[in-house]
């Protein structure tokens, strides 16, 4: 992919397949410490150890359609090609936890992207699914919780296009007063 | 620098988009593939590009879906059209143009763009 905003994309498609009603995305970049980690969270239903320690495998998968699944396996081989680290955790009925550590400065490491571009897709399409991005940096933290927006706009739904219009803006419009960086 | 008090104003505006979209059952859907291979080749301005263009020719009752893997990756991003009564039509190697042209004459005109169909390809 290329950027990191299309893998997080990527996994949390996993996550809606899974039922997760919840599903929160942090982003801490720190160029203090090098290190840019991301974390996908989420409360669907989870995976058996069993289907867990075959999960990171390009040949597992559980689709009928192919018998290749690549979306966990590449945000892996993003992560450790930026001499970072991958790991995922999951409880059967619980959810699961998806880890991605990279180093910042690393020349191989992709850029984050556009994440508001990836929220505006994701919001308009699950409009039952909550999700909470929380962004931080050296400078500050940005946090948006699609619960928030909805009580504001006191009904269950944010796919109308000037919310999802004035959601992108206020993203980036955060971002940029964090100085995240995403490209 | 905006605040999310500024949604509550926003709701006013749009009541009535989102009443609309409440009985969508009934409209046409544009589904886009949102699988690692459609990600991967480039779904998501394809997506944006069919919210984008919806509103703008105000289709409230177009209902926009994510589909997983279709099983012709090599044929990504891919996005089928269901209008009621008709028979699905599946657009291959979408890109954002080739999906505005989409939603102005199929949805709005309903003429489906042939050319970019998977019937045309074979």
């Amino acid at each position: 992919m290329k950027e990191l905003s299309l893998h997080i994309l990527d996994i949390v498609q996993n996550s809606i397949s899974a039922k997760a009603t919840l599903i929160k995305i942090e982003i801490d970049e720190s160029r203090i410490n090098d290190i840019i980690t991301i974390r996908i969270e989420d409360n669907g239903i989870g995976m058996s150890s069993e289907l867990l320690k075959r999960v990171t495998d390009p040949f597992t998968t559980t689709r009928k359609t192919r018998n290749v699944g690549l979306g966990i396996p590449l945000f892996k081989l993003a992560a450790e090609q930026a001499n970072g680290r991958f790991s995922i955790t999951s409880a059967e009925g619980k959810g699961t936890v998806v880890n991605a550590a990279m180093q910042h400065s690393h020349i191989d490491r992709s850029p984050i992207g556009d994440m508001a571009g990836t929220f505006r897709g994701l919001f308009s399409m699950n409009e039952s699914v909550d999700f909470v991005y929380l962004h931080i940096t050296d400078n500050g933290r940005f946090e948006f919780d699609t619960r928030e927006a909805k009580k504001m706009l006191g009904e269950e739904t944010l796919s109308a296009f000037e919310v999802l219009q004035w959601i992108f803006e206020y993203m980036n419009e955060g971002l940029t007063e964090i100085g995240a960086v995403l490209y | 620098m905006k605040s999310l008090a500024e949604l509550a104003e926003l709701r006013e505006k749009t009541k009535n988009e989102i009443n609309m979209r409440a009985d969508r059952t009934s409209g046409t859907r544009i589904v886009v593939g949102m699988a690692t291979c459609g990600i991967a080749s480039g779904a998501r301005p394809v997506l944006n590009a069919i919210i984008e263009e919806t509103a703008k020719r105000k289709l409230d009752d177009v209902m926009v879906a994510q589909t997983g893997c279709i099983g012709m990756c090599r044929l990504e991003p891919i996005v089928e059209v269901f209008v009621p009564g008709q028979e699905k039509v599946t657009y291959i190697k979408m890109t954002a143009e080739k999906a505005i042209r989409v939603v102005n004459e199929h949805i709005v005109n309903g003429k489906a763009v042939t050319e970019y169909t998977i019937g045309a390809a074979e």
